[in-house]
């Protein structure tokens, strides 16, 4: 059997045959779906977790409990689960331990482009680079064997490219892995420093064995070729290089840590000249280069986004060794290349949220949602993203720091976070703010979902992966028993309600938190009694409606300017579109907007 | 000129989020997948899904490398709105066609006065490119009796310039369609082929 699967889907089938039994994930572009798509298959548990050390935990727990696990997350994830990672590397595992890490090189939807291949060395761990959606779906196999085999959490790397492109793979039948019993080993499992100190060197005796291993894999691999370029590259680089320079030598590396030092050697004693392919850092050319192997990479090829084949191409001209020339390329004027930003969706309940900020002129500490598009015009609400759950432990440091060095600041000192993203790691930052009393004003956007990854459940939805019915977390209790006395729910559709009451909470000194109640757009039932339209007749052009950046209004019929003046368009709602928030309605001083139906 | 079954094919389907260009993009490498090809798809998700550019590679042959498109050999780009297919121009081959739906998404930068659309797209695509295929899909579409079919008529004219068999394409499209709509977009993809 044959079916085209991304790399996700190829890694969740892979996990299905290889008999893993319990993921976790917590979701993140561009690894969201492996759990999810894992979670369909039979006999499975997946779930999501609130983040993503709490993910990588339920995998130890399962692989002590004596079956194989999986856990998920994109490169930025693994930061918050690097504190279980670290230590586990040391511990081992009972049963086969994956973790698949999907970084985003290019930050098509991140905050960084981290290399975490730089990860797996760090804990010591075997590290293993798809290039296929076929490859990915074999490697989940080998990473679980080389758990079990070598006592050890192996780590999968994808890229943006490979989880999210389509490719043939063969489907294979279900491995019987008959599951194990909890192991009690004190001395294996309880890291106190007096067992820590046994276990680190078996970390570095598991990585000379590893080598040894990554010297005889056919993983990695010589394809043999013109001698006088040799081309060492791994991932997706792999294949781009393939297609550009498909006469070279080739090193193909599945197996990226730890390197097979041997393999290497070999193939550069046979080759004239030697390069290095490789995406992001150069994590394969300095291990090389410390092995004194005269090699080069990062000279020609940028360090920076993600490869594509025509950057390759430029990287091996620029090297010397590609002569054909790039093909001509059909030259479009700048001036009609139109810019088209992601928006928040038309209906978003943040965007009535962000108009009434505005008018608090704050200092506005954001998170990480799609609610961080609030930065681009017109709205430009926010100061501040970094991580996961930043938003309300910065403001707090804003506020002290106001506060307490006497600064000359008379804004209000606001957070704004999602629902999910309070939940991942939200939480303690608030408990901060109340415990340390902080002035701040914390903001969550409840829109009862993981919007920005595609609307995935999470504890505070009542609903698990599965979509079955659970406990759910109460916002205003937990805030309460953190220690916040003021809690105030604001529909962000009104716009002047929802302005009193960021008001009156500024207006009171200490922490505060406001929570908002309407649900992502996408997930609710379309009502097209709500759709509004602009009179024409009515409308006089004043922009007012334009300054919400909504996508359903688009300016429509010019109107016959004084001269001099500028020219002014009247509104028009697209119907397709509209959602019927009507905050836009409660922006128009001609009341030109109004129900299409009547 | 290679024969057409050793040969890579490359197809770049462009459009704005919620148009529809992964689902048309998902058919047509089920189609290749079905005749027998090696096939890679990509595209990028996430911040993209909001109302942000879409962009599907979908290439196949008897071995494809690079899920990406190298700059420059394209043989058919399919965009679903006009400044979109010129903002992926640069990949098609000279050799190479255009499609394109005839529809406009502006968006709210273009309202806030940010930026410009660029009306003279039709006549950049006729100066540039050869013979590009112009199609008012909306309104057909809406003739039709659904403005989601937009994606088959699309896909029906696609048809003409690939040599994949028919057969595969109609199957292909029965079972990626709700069921509701699949004597719908049937007819939406023979109008499609009926315009070349």
């Amino acid at each position: 059997m044959r079916a085209l699967l991304s790399g996700n889907e190829a890694v969740a089938r892979g996990a299905y045959e290889s008999g893993v039994r319990v993921a976790a994930a917590y979701p993140g572009t561009p690894s969201t779906e492996i759990v999810q798509e894992f979670s369909r298959y039979e006999g499975v548990y997946a779930e999501w977790a609130p983040n993503e050390k709490v993910a990588f935990e339920v995998g130890i727990g399962a692989s002590l409990a004596g079956v194989r696990a999986l856990v998920a997350m994109k490169h930025v994830g693994l930061n918050v689960a690097s504190d279980p990672f670290m230590t586990f590397a040391y511990t081992g595992v009972n049963r086969g331990f994956l973790l698949v890490c999907a970084d985003d090189p290019g930050m098509h939807s991140s905050q960084n482009e981290q290399d975490n291949r730089y990860f797996a060395r760090f804990a010591q761990v075997p590290l293993l680079e798809p290039s296929s959606s076929q490859e990915a779906k074999e490697m989940v196999g080998v990473g679980l064997t080389l758990s079990e085999r070598f006592d050890t959490p192996s780590m999968l790397r994808l890229t943006t490219r490979i989880s999210h492109s389509k490719g043939v793979v063969r489907l294979g039948k279900l491995k019987d892995v008959p599951p194990g019993r909890f192991a009690r080993d004190l001395k294996k499992y309880v890291m106190i420093p007096g067992y820590a100190r046994f276990r680190h060197p078996l970390v570095l005796e598991r990585v000379e064995r590893l080598r040894a291993y990554s010297n005889r894999t056919a993983l990695n691999r010589v394809e043999p070729g013109d001698k006088r370029l040799g081309i060492i590259s791994s991932g997706v680089a792999y294949q781009y290089a393939k297609e550009v320079m498909p006469g070279a030598s080739f090193l193909k590396l599945g197996l990226t840590f730890p390197l097979p030092d041997k393999k290497i050697r070999e193939f550069a004693s046979r080759v004239k000249r030697l390069l290095v392919v490789e995406e992001l850092e150069p994590f394969l050319e300095e291990q090389i280069l410390a092995m004194g192997l005269p090699v080069e990479g990062k000279r020609f090829f940028p360090r920076l986004d993600e490869l594509s084949p025509e950057i390759v191409a430029e990287g091996l001209r620029k090297a010397g060794v590609l002569k054909r020339q790039s093909a001509k390329r059909i030259e479009v004027p700048a001036s009609a290349t139109l810019p088209r930003p992601p928006v928040m969706c038309p209906g978003c309940p943040h965007r009535g949220l962000f108009y009434a900020l505005n008018q608090m002129k704050g200092i506005v500490l954001s998170d990480i949602g799609c609610y961080t598009l609030s930065v681009l015009p017109p709205l430009q609400a926010i100061d501040s993203c970094i991580c996961m759950g930043a938003s309300i432990s910065m403001a707090h440091g804003v506020a002290k720091a106001v506060e307490k060095a006497g600064l000359q600041e008379e804004r209000p000192v606001f957070a704004v976070i999602g629902d999910s993203t309070f939940l991942h790691s939200g939480v303690t930052g608030l408990m901060d703010v109340a415990y340390n009393n902080g002035n701040v004003n914390v903001i969550i956007l409840d829109n009862r979902t993981t919007a920005m990854t595609g609307g995935q459940d999470h504890p505070g939805t009542g609903r698990t992966l599965q979509g079955e019915e659970t406990r759910q977390v109460n916002l205003r209790k937990l805030a309460e028993s953190l220690g916040i006395d003021r809690v105030r729910v604001v529909d962000p559709y009104d716009l002047a309600g929802t302005l009193e009451v960021l008001k009156e909470e500024v207006s009171v000194r200490g922490p505060s938190l406001i929570i908002t109640n309407r649900p992502c757009v996408m997930m609710e039932k379309f009502d097209p009694s709500l759709v509004l339209c602009v009179d024409p007749e009515l409308c006089e052009g004043c922009g007012m409606c334009f300054r919400l950046g909504c996508p359903a209004i688009a300016p429509g019929e010019e109107i016959p300017s004084r001269k001099g003046a500028k020219t002014r368009r009247k509104a028009v709602i697209d119907a397709t579109l509209c959602r019927g928030c009507a905050v836009c309605e409660q922006l128009c001083k001609q009341g030109a907007i109004s129900k299409a139906a009547k | 000129m290679q024969k057409s079954r050793e040969r890579l094919h490359n197809i770049l389907i462009v459009g704005v989020g919620g148009q529809g260009v992964i689902l048309a993009s998902e058919i047509l490498s089920d189609v290749a997948m079905r005749s027998g090809y090696d096939v890679k798809k990509s595209e990028v998700h996430g911040m993209a899904q909001r109302g942000g550019i879409v962009s599907s590679h979908v290439r196949y042959g008897p071995q494809v490398l690079s899920p990406l498109i190298p700059m420059g050999e394209v043989d058919v780009l399919l965009s679903f709105e006009m400044a979109e297919a010129l903002r992926w121009l640069a990949f098609l081959s000279p050799k190479g066609r255009v499609i394109a739906s005839r529809q406009r998404i502006v968006p709210p930068t273009v309202s806030t006065g940010l930026a410009r659309y660029p009306e003279e797209a039709e006549a950049i695509l006729d100066r540039s490119t050869r013979g590009p295929i112009l199609v008012n899909a909306l309104e057909m579409a809406e003739e039709l009796g659904n403005p989601r079919a937009v994606n088959t008529i699309l896909l029906g004219v696609t048809s003409r310039l690939l040599e994949l068999p028919l057969p595969a394409w109609r199957r292909s499209i029965t079972e990626r369609v709700p069921p509701a709509a699949r004597e719908l977009n049937l007819r939406a993809f023979d109008r499609g082929r009926s315009l070349v």
